[in-house]
């Protein structure tokens, strides 16, 4: 990665990042024609017709990206513009697929999840104007804290929270069923973020050196030890693996960051092996993933995993094509398995490219971390784009047996709507974030310097 | 906080790569791995629904895939089902292939690298890709005449018969009785496919299998072809004198070897020649003494005994000369060398013999796919003759042999054999396979002598009459007679 210059030198090189608002609309409508064309595709190749509604639908996705174009236009003119195209491709693809399945099987999921995609752009609209500044969300320290350890243990109330495939992570009110954890996903990187900008000297300076590494003190262990703690408690109350595994790995990699200190990653690691060395001894259900993900063929509960990576075999390096594969025999293809569904019918190149608009994203996520001048901000913006990172990994690596498969969805593409639109809020934070990081700062030496063009931080 | 940042940039990048080199195993290096997986539904479904390359025999098809209405689009039909089934063998959703359903595989449902181009063009084009076809030496007349003449055997026939061509291995025709309906198990009504399977799995006759290549039976005295070229090969000639007389004295026992109806071959030194016409036990078990094992052994193993001799059908067995103790050892060998104790062949083994000997000591590798065709009829492949063993025999032991196998049908045991104006040369043979079972009748012959053009063996388990009528000469001769016939004609 290159170093921007204004890191590098200031702002008085007088670098000022350009706005770039003419270059995200035309990537805006390459992603459209992509979302939209995957559409068109699975109409032509399962019912050798173009789908009936292929205007109102298309038309309702362009007016949903458009209108978020518009948004950023006006309250965040110099906000990254690359990440909301990458975010419309994403979705129109998962849509796309979603849809195929929908015509395979006579399910209404490609319509909810364009319900779930328009709920999830109004509060990316709600975020970008509501929120002017991403610094005054640092006085919501302790309630995002928390507002996410209220939301994690949602689903262990009797009766709101229900079982879904083994995991206790589902809440169901008034008909809907929500993912909380998701939505505590968002939450907690604030949270930490606020705390850890406020502890992080003490916790970067403290400590004793061995080997070549500088060890915490032990009374410095307290956040990690009870963050190590509280994903335990996911894991064995929910028995949800693959979101303990995230909220750790976010908060230790937002605590290397904050304190520029190794040391942690090695405490978290240690801390990391000696949970998954207890899970595998003490739990049934992580032991089977591992087993299963070892040798697949070997055991029942194996067939998922097979299923899937028949699939993408069969789609080998081009695909089969939209609607021409056979995505119906892999269970859960319109969540947890949406990759090897889109792999299976998009192929390797697919998958590629899939892969490849993820790092983009993250890259360009961690891009507005670095450029931003406030510690909150730049904790705030890498949290978000990491735990889009882990995410991505647990999820894809899981499914093409990377590593073992652990349930998460696939942000953007999979069916769901809590995911979606607590993916669309981080994209939102995440650009407010670069708008700011981004704007050029108010010209002092000019002499007629406008007082309302300094920078003053509203609290409240 | 910049350093930490880009340190996790740099960590990303690391996570995004191992993604996608893993997704590029998986789709590319693996791929082919788990796309032949027996369990993958997938490409089962596919493959049995694309339009499948046919089977042909002399340019009419003998397998073909036809157009349904349901959900599989093709439906794979065999027009001369019995005739042809040891052959083609089937294609089942749930049971799979056989025959040369199995073998060529590839080809058939066109995922052969030979058709590469045409996949692409496919699916460029946005067509579905076709299978190639194969297109089979077998010759129908002569493929007729063998599947009449085990047929008119009667219900309970068990028999088969292979016809080559001596001088290249073509597989002129190969029938086996009893047969079954591959359309049956071809059949997209899953249930009567399995009901149909429980009924020929469960039918003591076993109709799958093909008793002409993929079964062993005591060659009896066929098997004096082997011993004879064995003793022609050590210092004898048709006219040698061999013992001949009543009952053969065996060593290191106080049994004796009877000929076949307890008969004498003609007085107490005979020509080996006579011996053959006769088809004496008592010169031949002698010859089997006097030569020893390893000699006949090695004399069975020139002609293919011991290995597979071809790969277009799956599991064709490899015969079998086993030598040493409770085989061979002591009086045994007396009785390995007329082709009875452990001896066991194919049927396809025994037409190899004749096909070898009248090659001029030849053997040609048998083969069933002369030709396998692109879609659109562009040759892609044509199988080159080739020598299995080209010195089974010398060229004038192989003539001297040839000779003494005419007398046998001029004058001997294969006189139902003979044809007007044609030169035959042949062996009969009775197996027997213990008291409580009928012995098998074998044919085994060539024509015409001078200039083969086909070679004959002939095999009947069991025609349901009774024991003592059973004879090679007069059952299996009229058949093997019939399929050169047919293919002189």
């Amino acid at each position: 990665m290159s170093i921007p210059a204004v890191t590098r030198a200031g702002n008085r090189t007088g670098f000022i990042h350009r706005r770039r608002r003419g270059a995200e609309l035309v990537l805006l409508l390459l992603s459209l024609a992509v979302g939209v064309g995957g559409y068109a595709a699975v109409g032509l190749g399962m019912e050798g017709e173009v789908p009936a509604d292929i205007v109102g639908y298309g038309g309702w996705l362009a007016a949903l990206v458009l209108a978020c174009h518009v948004v950023i236009r006006r309250t965040a003119p110099y906000a990254d513009p690359v990440l909301l195209p990458i975010v419309s491709a994403l979705n129109g693809l998962g849509l796309a697929m979603i849809y195929r399945i929908d015509q395979a099987n006579g399910g209404t999921l490609a319509a909810q999840q364009l319900t779930w995609m328009s709920v999830g752009v109004v509060l990316f609209v709600v975020v970008l104007i509501g929120l002017g500044d991403h610094r005054r969300l640092q006085s919501f320290t302790y309630t995002s804290g928390l507002a996410a350890i209220v939301l994690l243990l949602l689903p262990l109330v009797p009766g709101i929270g229900t079982e879904i495939r083994g995991a206790r992570i589902w809440i169901s009110v008034a008909g809907f069923s929500l993912q909380p954890g998701e939505i505590a996903k968002v939450l907690l990187v604030i949270a930490f973020a606020g705390y850890l900008v406020l502890h992080r000297d003490a916790l970067a300076l403290a400590g004793r050196r061995l080997l070549f590494i500088d060890l915490p003190r032990g009374r410095d262990l307290g956040p990690i030890l009870g963050m190590w703690l509280i994903s335990l408690g996911i894991l064995v109350f929910q028995r949800d693996l693959g979101s303990s595994l995230l909220f750790f790995g976010l908060f230790l990699v937002m605590l290397y960051i904050a304190t520029e200190r190794p040391g942690w990653i090695v405490v978290g690691g240690v801390l990391f092996l000696a949970g998954a060395a207890m899970a595998y001894q003490l739990f049934g259900h992580v032991r089977t993933r591992v087993l299963v993900w070892l040798d697949p063929f070997d055991y029942d509960s194996g067939y998922q995993i097979i299923q899937a990576m028949y699939g993408m075999a069969w789609g080998g390096l081009v695909g089969r094509g939209w609607g021409l594969g056979d995505p119906m025999q892999t269970p859960v293809r319109e969540s947890d398995f949406i990759v090897a569904a889109l792999g299976e019918e998009l192929g390797l190149t697919g998958i590629i490219a899939i892969i490849l608009l993820y790092a983009l994203m993250v890259e360009r996520g961690l891009r507005a971390a670095l450029v931003c001048r406030d510690a909150f901000g730049k904790l705030v913006a890498s949290g978000l784009a990491l735990v889009l990172a882990l995410q991505v990994f647990v999820i894809i690596g899981g499914v093409t047996k990377l590593i073992p498969l652990t349930g998460l969805t696939t942000p953007f593409l999979s069916y769901g709507g809590s995911s979606l639109v607590a993916n669309w809020v981080i994209v939102a934070l995440l650009l407010r974030i670069s708008d700011q990081a981004r704007r050029p700062l108010p010209d002092f030496t000019a002499p007629d310097a406008d007082e309302d063009a300094t920078q003053v931080v509203r609290i409240r | 906080m910049n350093q930490p940042i880009r340190r996790m940039a740099v960590a990303c990048v690391v996570l995004f790569l191992a993604l996608l080199l893993n997704a590029t195993y998986l789709q590319f290096w693996q791929a082919d791995d788990l796309n032949t997986r027996a369990d993958n539904k997938r490409v089962r479904d596919a493959e049995f629904s694309r339009e499948r390359g046919a089977i042909l025999v002399n340019g009419r098809s003998i397998a073909e895939s036809r157009p349904t209405d349901n959900e599989y689009e093709y439906q794979r039909v065999y027009p001369q089902p019995h005739k042809y089934a040891p052959i083609t063998g089937y294609y089942s959703y749930i049971y799979g292939r056989s025959g040369i359903e199995q073998t060529q595989n590839e080809i058939l449902s066109g995922s052969d690298s030979r058709l590469f181009v045409n996949r692409v063009i496919d699916m460029l084009g946005n067509q579905q890709p076709a299978g190639g076809s194969v297109s089979l030496t077998i010759r129908p007349a002569a493929q007729n005449a063998a599947w009449d003449g085990l047929a008119a055997l009667g219900g309970d026939a068990k028999g088969a018969v292979v016809a080559l061509e001596p001088s290249t291995g073509k597989i002129l025709a190969m029938a086996t009785s009893p047969s079954y309906d591959p359309n049956r198990l071809a059949s997209h009504d899953f249930r009567s496919v399995q009901r149909a399977w429980e009924r020929l799995s469960d039918n003591p006759a076993k109709p799958t299998a093909n008793r002409a290549a993929q079964e062993l039976f005591p060659p009896g005295s066929t098997f004096k072809l082997i011993t004879a070229a064995a003793a022609l090969d050590n210092g004898y000639d048709p006219d040698s004198t061999v013992p001949g007389g009543y009952r053969l004295e065996l060593p290191q026992t106080d049994r004796t070897l009877p000929n076949d109806g307890g008969g004498n071959c003609g007085g107490d030194r005979i020509t080996l020649s006579r011996a053959l016409q006769v088809s004496c036990n008592v010169s031949f078990g002698a010859l089997g003494v006097e030569l020893g094992p390893e000699v006949i052994a090695e004399q069975a193993e020139a002609f293919g005994f011991g290995e597979r001799p071809m790969s277009d059908l799956p599991a064709v067995a490899a015969s079998q000369f086993p030598t040493g103790e409770g085989n061979t050892d002591g009086p045994l060998i007396a009785y390995a060398a007329i082709g009875q104790q452990s001896v066991q062949t194919s049927p396809l083994q025994i037409a190899m013999v004749a096909a070898g000997i009248a090659n001029g000591g030849t053997v040609m590798k048998p083969y069933l796919v002369d030709e396998v065709t692109s879609p659109d009829l562009e040759v892609l492949d044509k199988t080159e003759p080739e020598a299995l063993r080209s010195d089974a025999m010398s060229p004038a032991n192989a003539r001297a042999l040839t000779q003494m196998m005419v007398a046998t049908v001029d004058s001997g045991t294969g006189t139902p054999a003979q044809i007007p104006g044609v030169a035959v040369a042949g062996k009969t043979g009775t197996a027997q396979r213990g008291d409580d079972q009928n012995p098998l009748a074998w044919f085994v012959s060539f024509a015409p002598a001078n200039d083969p053009k086909v070679a004959v063996a002939v095999m009947i388990e069991d025609a349901g009459v009774a024991r003592t009528d059973i004879a090679g000469g007069r059952l299996a001769a009229p058949i093997a007679k019939a399929v050169m016939e047919a293919v002189l004609r």
